[in-house]
C-alpha cells in the first residue's frame, strides 16, 4: 500500500511561502493514498498559473498543459484508460475565464474525473490582475478603479448545468479537503471541487482571516441534505457562495463512460490495433 | 467561361447518329433540398456497379434549403480523377440550372429539363433541350418526390441504358419502406425512360456508353478513405467539432468505432478537440482530430503543446476557401503555410498531402506510425475536392497497413532509485526518446509545455534548452516516408515540370496527356510529403526541366514559394494559381502550360 509520502517527489515548489496551494497539494497526496492508489495509476493534469504547477510536485504521472485546457486533456486521458484515476487542476482564471467553456461542458459530459480549482480570486502567475472570481470593487493591476464586472459563482453555475458532484473547501481545512477529494475520486462521474486557496502576495482582501470570518461549514447547517439540489442552490444563494463541504451529489446519474454505446470495458489503451481482414472487408463492402 | 472552341472536347456527336463513347459527363441541378444529391447518388452508384469509373463533384452553398446546387458526375471506362471540362447531359429542375450551366455543354449536348417550369433554351447554345414532364409523370404515379427517378429514366433513354441496372440501388434505398415503394420508384424510372424513348427522334444523339469491365469497386469520398485509414491504423478515439468539409470523418467514425470499443466525442470547440486528442494519445491510445481552416486556427496553441511535449498527434485539415469563414463550401488549398509553420515558437512537424483517395487511406494510416515514431504532430492535409469528390476507387489493401509504435516502451522497467523520474526526454542520437504512458510502473515522468530536462521537470538552463531543442529537431532530420513525391517523369530533359499537391493531380494528369499529344515533353510531380520538404527528390526534377509550373488553388502561390525556398531555381518556377473557389479543369492547366512556350 502506498502512503502519502509515496506521492511526494524531490521537486521543491516555487510557490510563495504561505501560498494556499501547498495544502491543496498535501490534501491531494493524502487523498490519493487514502483511496489506495499507486503513483503510476494516478494522472494529474494541470493548467497554467501558479496553481498549474501542482502536477509537477506530485509523484505520479503528470501533464502540465496550456492555459485553460486541463479539462479536455484530462478527459482524453481518462477515455484512453478508464483504469486510471485522473485529476484535473488549475486556478480560477484557468477554469473560470479562459477555460470556462471546457468547465461547463465537462460538467455536462460527466466523464469520471475530479477537477480541483485553486480559487484565489486573482491571477497569481501574471502578478495580480482581476479574475472572474474577483468581487465587484476589487482593485487589481488591471482594475485600478475596482472591478466593475460581476463575479462568477462556480458552484451555482455547476448546479445549473447538471453537475453530479459539487464541493467547496478551504485550503487550511486539510482534513475536510482531503475527505472531499477522496469522495470526488470515488464519485462515478465528474466531480468539481472549488478550493479557496489564498494568494498571500497579490490578494490582500481575500486573506486567510477573511475566509475564516466569512465561510460557513455545511456540516454546521442544520438538516443540510447534499442530495437536494434545490436546497443546495438556496443555501449557496443565502451565503453568497461562501460555504464549505459537500454541496451536492447525485449518485444516480451514470457517468459518460457508462452511458456510451460500445465503449470498451477494458481500458482502450489495451485494445488490439490491427483491424482484421474480415472486419475490413465488411467496411469496404458498404462502399460498393 | 469560354469553353467552346479553344478547348479540348472529348466527344462531339454528329446529329442523328449513335455514338459509342467511353466517357460521359452528366450533371443534375436544382434548388438545394430538392433531392439533387440523391438523384446523382442513385445514378452514380448504379453505374459504378457496372464497372465504370465515376468522379462526382458537388457544387453547393452553405445553406440547407434553397440556393442552386448541382452534382456533376463523370463516367468513364478508365480511372478519372478530375472534373471534366465539358458536359454531355444536363438534367435541370429549374431555369437557373440551365442558365448557370449550359455553357459547359458541347454542341451535341442534351438538356433534359422539367416541363413544369417551361424551360427556355439560351440562344447561344447548339445543345438540344427537351422539356420532359418530370414532375407531372411523378405526380401521376403517386408523388412529385419521384421526379428525380423520372429524370434518371429519361437519362437512361438518351444513353440507351437498360433501366434494370437501377433496380438494385432503388431496392437498397427504398427497401425499408416496403416493396410497393420500390416498385413505384422503378415505375417512375420506366415512365421517364418510355417518355423519352418516344420523344427521341433522329435529332437526339444517343450516346452509347462502351461496356465497362463489370468489376465492383468502392465508390467513396476522400473523407471516407481518411476515416477508414484511421480505423485500419488502430485509431480508437476521436475528438472533433463539426465543420464542412471535415465532418464526414467524425460522422463515419462515430458509426464504426463502437464496434471496436472506441468512440468519438463531439467537443465544445476545436481547442477541446485537439487537447482531448492529445490527452488520449498521451494516455496511449491512437487518436485523431479533424477539422478545416477555422478549426485549425483554434488548434494552433495545442499543436505547439504536442510539439514540445513530444506527444503523438494526428490532425486532418480538409482545406476550404479561407480566410475566416471565406468560401466554406468551395475548393481551396491555402492552408499550406499555416500548417507548416502554424503555432508560435518552433517545433518539428510532419505535413502529408495525399493526392488521391487511395493515398488518403494509406497516408492517414501511416500518419499514426509517423506520429508515434517521431513523437510529434502529423497533419494530414486534404482539400475540399479530395475530401468530398465522390469517386470510384481501386481496392484498398489493409494488409499493407503496418502498425509501428516507435519507441513506446513495452517491456517491464527497472525500479528507479530515490523516486527519480523516468527519462522520457532522454537526449539520444536520433533525438527520439523512449516513451512511457500513464499506468506503466517505473515510467513516471513529468510532461510540461515549459522547457524541460530529460525527466520532464522544468529547466531554464541554456545548455538544457539547446540540448532539448536540438534533440526535438533531430527527430525529423531523416524522416522515412515511403513516397514523398508522386512522380510521373518519363523525360530526362523535359520542357516542362508540372507540380501540384492534393486534388490537383487529376487535372494535371489530363493536361499532361494533352500536352504530350501536342508534342511537348512533360514531367509531373505531386508533392505528398509537404514538410519536411523532400528536397532530394524534387531538386533533380526541377534541375532537369526547362520550365516549372506549380499549379495550386490559392492566391499567393504557397507551394511555389516553398519550392523556391527549398530547391532554388526561382527564375524557372512559375506559379499558376486559382482562388475563385473552383477546382482546376484539365483544359485550364493545358492552356496555361501552352502559354509558357
Ligand atoms: C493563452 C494564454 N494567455 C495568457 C497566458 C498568461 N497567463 C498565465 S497564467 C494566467 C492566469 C493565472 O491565473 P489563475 O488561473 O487564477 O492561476 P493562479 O496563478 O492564480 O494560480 C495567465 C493570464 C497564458 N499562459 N496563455
Ligand atoms: S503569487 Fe500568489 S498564488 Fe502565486 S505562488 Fe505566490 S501566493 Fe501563491
Ligand atoms: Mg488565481
Amino acid at each position: 500500500m502506498a502512503t502519502f509520502k509515496d506521492f511526494r517527489n524531490d521537486v521543491k515548489p516555487n510557490w510563495c511561502p504561505g501560498c494556499g496551494d501547498f495544502s491543496v497539494q498535501a490534501a491531494m497526496q493524502r487523498a490519493a493514498a487514502n483511496v489506495g492508489l499507486q503513483p503510476e495509476n494516478l494522472a494529474v493534469i494541470s493548467g497554467i498559473g501558479c496553481s498549474g504547477r501542482i502536477s509537477g510536485y506530485i509523484n505520479s504521472y503528470g501533464f502540465h498543459g496550456i492555459h485553460g485546457r486541463s479539462l479536455p486533456i484530462a478527459q482524453g486521458v481518462k477515455m484512453a484508460n478508464r483504469d486510471l484515476t485522473v485529476i484535473a487542476s488549475g486556478g480560477d482564471g484557468d477554469g473560470y475565464a479562459i477555460g470556462m467553456g471546457h468547465t461547463v461542458h465537462a460538467i455536462r459530459r460527466n466523464v469520471d474525473i475530479t477537477y480541483i480549482v485553486m480559487d484565489n480570486q486573482i491571477y497569481g502567475l501574471t502578478k495580480g490582475q482581476t479574475s472572474p472570481r474577483s468581487a465587484v470593487g476589487f482593485k487589481t493591476k488591471s482594475t485600478p478603479m475596482g472591478s466593475i464586472e460581476q463575479s462568477i459563482s462556480p458552484m451555482e453555475l455547476a448546479l445549473t448545468v447538471g453537475a453530479t458532484f459539487v464541493a467547496q473547501s478551504f485550503s487550511t481545512d486539510l482534513k475536510d479537503l482531503t475527505a472531499l477529494i477522496e469522495a470526488g475520486i470515488k464519485h462515478k462521474g465528474f466531480s468539481l471541487i472549488n478550493v479557496f486557496s489564498p494568494c498571500v502576495t497579490y490578494n490582500k482582501v481575500n486573506t486567510y482571516d477573511w475566509f475564516k470570518e466569512n465561510l460557513t461549514k455545511l456540516n454546521n447547517v442544520e438538516d443540510y441534505d447534499p442530495s437536494n439540489r434545490e436546497m443546495a442552490m438556496q443555501t449557496l444563494m443565502k451565503h453568497n457562495g461562501l460555504v464549505t463541504g459537500l454541496i451536492y451529489q447525485n449518485t444516480e446519474r451514470p457517468s459518460y463512460q457508462e452511458l456510451l454505446t460500445g465503449y470498451s470495458e477494458e481500458p482502450l489503451v489495451d485494445a488490439e490495433l490491427n483491424l482484421d481482414q474480415a472486419h475490413f472487408d465488411k467496411l469496404v463492402a458498404e462502399f460498393m | 467561361m469560354q469553353i467552346n472552341d479553344s478547348i479540348y472536347i472529348f466527344f462531339t456527336y454528329p446529329k442523328g447518329c449513335k455514338e459509342m463513347i467511353n466517357q460521359l459527363s452528366w450533371k443534375v441541378g436544382g434548388q438545394q433540398g430538392e433531392g439533387i444529391e440523391s438523384t446523382g447518388e442513385i445514378f452514380a452508384i448504379a453505374l459504378n456497379r457496372l464497372g465504370y469509373y465515376l468522379y462526382g463533384y458537388r457544387h453547393f452553398s452553405s445553406r440547407i434549403k434553397g440556393g442552386h446546387t448541382n452534382n456533376k458526375i463523370r463516367v468513364s471506362t478508365t480511372e478519372v480523377r478530375s472534373i471534366s471540362d465539358d458536359l454531355d447531359i444536363l438534367v435541370a429542375f429549374d431555369q437557373e440550372t440551365i442558365d448557370v450551366n449550359y455553357k459547359e455543354l458541347h454542341r451535341g449536348g442534351v438538356i433534359l429539363a422539367d416541363a413544369k417550369f417551361a424551360p427556355k433554351k439560351p440562344e447561344d447554345t447548339e445543345a438540344s433541350l427537351y422539356a420532359v414532364p418530370f414532375t407531372e409523370i411523378a405526380t401521376e404515379l403517386g408523388t412529385s418526390l419521384m421526379k428525380n427517378m423520372v429524370a434518371i429514366g429519361a437519362t437512361s433513354a438518351v444513353l440507351d441504358l437498360d433501366i434494370h441496372v437501377f433496380e438494385e440501388v432503388v431496392r437498397e434505398i427504398f427497401g425499408k419502406k416496403g416493396d410497393k415503394v420500390v416498385a413505384k420508384n422503378m415505375d417512375a424510372i420506366k415512365a421517364g425512360f418510355d417518355y423519352m424513348k418516344d420523344k427521341m427522334d433522329a435529332d437526339v444523339p444517343t450516346m452509347v456508353l462502351e461496356k465497362a469491365d463489370g468489376k465492383r469497386r468502392m465508390f467513396m469520398i476522400g473523407n471516407d478513405a481518411i476515416a477508414l485509414g484511421a480505423l485500419a491504423a488502430g485509431c480508437r478515439f476521436m475528438a472533433a467539432y463539426p465543420i464542412t468539409p471535415a465532418s464526414d470523418i467524425m460522422e463515419y467514425l462515430i458509426k464504426k468505432l463502437p464496434a471496436l470499443g472506441g468512440t468519438v466525442i463531439q467537443t465544445e470547440d476545436e481547442i477541446a478537440a485537439c487537447t482531448m486528442t492529445i490527452g488520449a494519445s498521451y494516455g496511449g491510445v491512437r487518436a485523431i482530430t479533424a477539422s478545416s481552416g477555422p478549426g485549425l486556427s483554434l488548434k494552433m496553441e495545442a499543436i505547439g503543446l504536442a510539439g514540445i511535449t513530444e506527444t503523438p498527434l494526428v490532425i486532418v485539415d480538409t482545406q476550404r476557401g479561407g480566410p475566416s469563414t471565406g468560401l466554406p463550401t468551395k475548393q481551396e488549398q491555402s492552408d499550406l503555410m499555416a500548417m507548416i509553420y502554424g503555432t508560435h515558437g518552433e517545433i518539428p512537424k510532419i505535413v502529408l498531402a495525399p493526392s488521391t483517395v487511395q493515398e488518403a487511406f494509406y497516408d492517414t494510416a501511416e500518419a499514426f506510425n509517423l506520429a508515434e515514431e517521431y513523437q510529434c504532430p502529423v497533419i494530414v492535409l486534404s482539400d475540399l475536392q479530395l475530401s468530398l469528390g465522390k469517386q470510384t476507387v481501386e481496392p484498398l489493401d489493409v494488409s499493407k497497413v503496418e502498425i509501428r509504435r516507435g519507441k513506446l516502451v513495452t517491456e517491464e522497467l527497472p525500479e528507479i532509485e530515490n523516486k527519480g523520474y523516468f527519462k522520457r526526454y532522454e537526449v539520444t542520437e536520433d533525438g527520439i526518446s523512449p516513451r512511457t504512458i500513464p499506468g506503466m510502473k517505473n515510467g513516471i515522468h513529468h510532461v510540461t509545455g515549459v522547457e524541460h530536462a530529460e525527466t520532464g521537470k522544468p529547466s531554464e538552463s541554456s545548455a538544457n534548452r539547446i540540448a532539448q531543442m536540438d534533440k526535438r529537431f533531430r527527430k525529423v532530420e531523416n524522416i522515412r516516408f515511403n513516397t514523398p513525391v508522386y512522380k510521373n517523369a518519363p523525360h530526362e530533359d523535359p520542357d516542362l515540370l508540372i507540380v501540384g499537391f492534393n486534388s490537383t493531380r487529376g487535372a494535371i494528369e489530363e493536361a499532361m496527356v494533352r500536352l504530350e499529344n501536342d508534342g511537348m515533353k512533360v514531367n509531373h510531380a505531386q508533392i505528398r510529403l509537404i514538410h519536411p520538404f523532400p528536397t532530394d527528390e524534387v531538386l533533380p526534377l526541377v534541375r532537369s526541366a526547362k520550365k516549372v509550373i506549380v499549379v495550386e488553388n490559392n492566391a499567393t502561390g504557397q507551394l511555389a514559394n516553398i519550392m523556391k525556398m527549398n530547391v532554388g531555381f526561382a527564375e524557372k518556377i512559375t506559379k499558376y494559381v486559382k482562388y475563385d473557389g473552383n477546382p482546376f479543369l484539365p483544359h485550364e492547366v493545358h492552356s496555361k502550360c501552352k502559354e509558357l512556350f
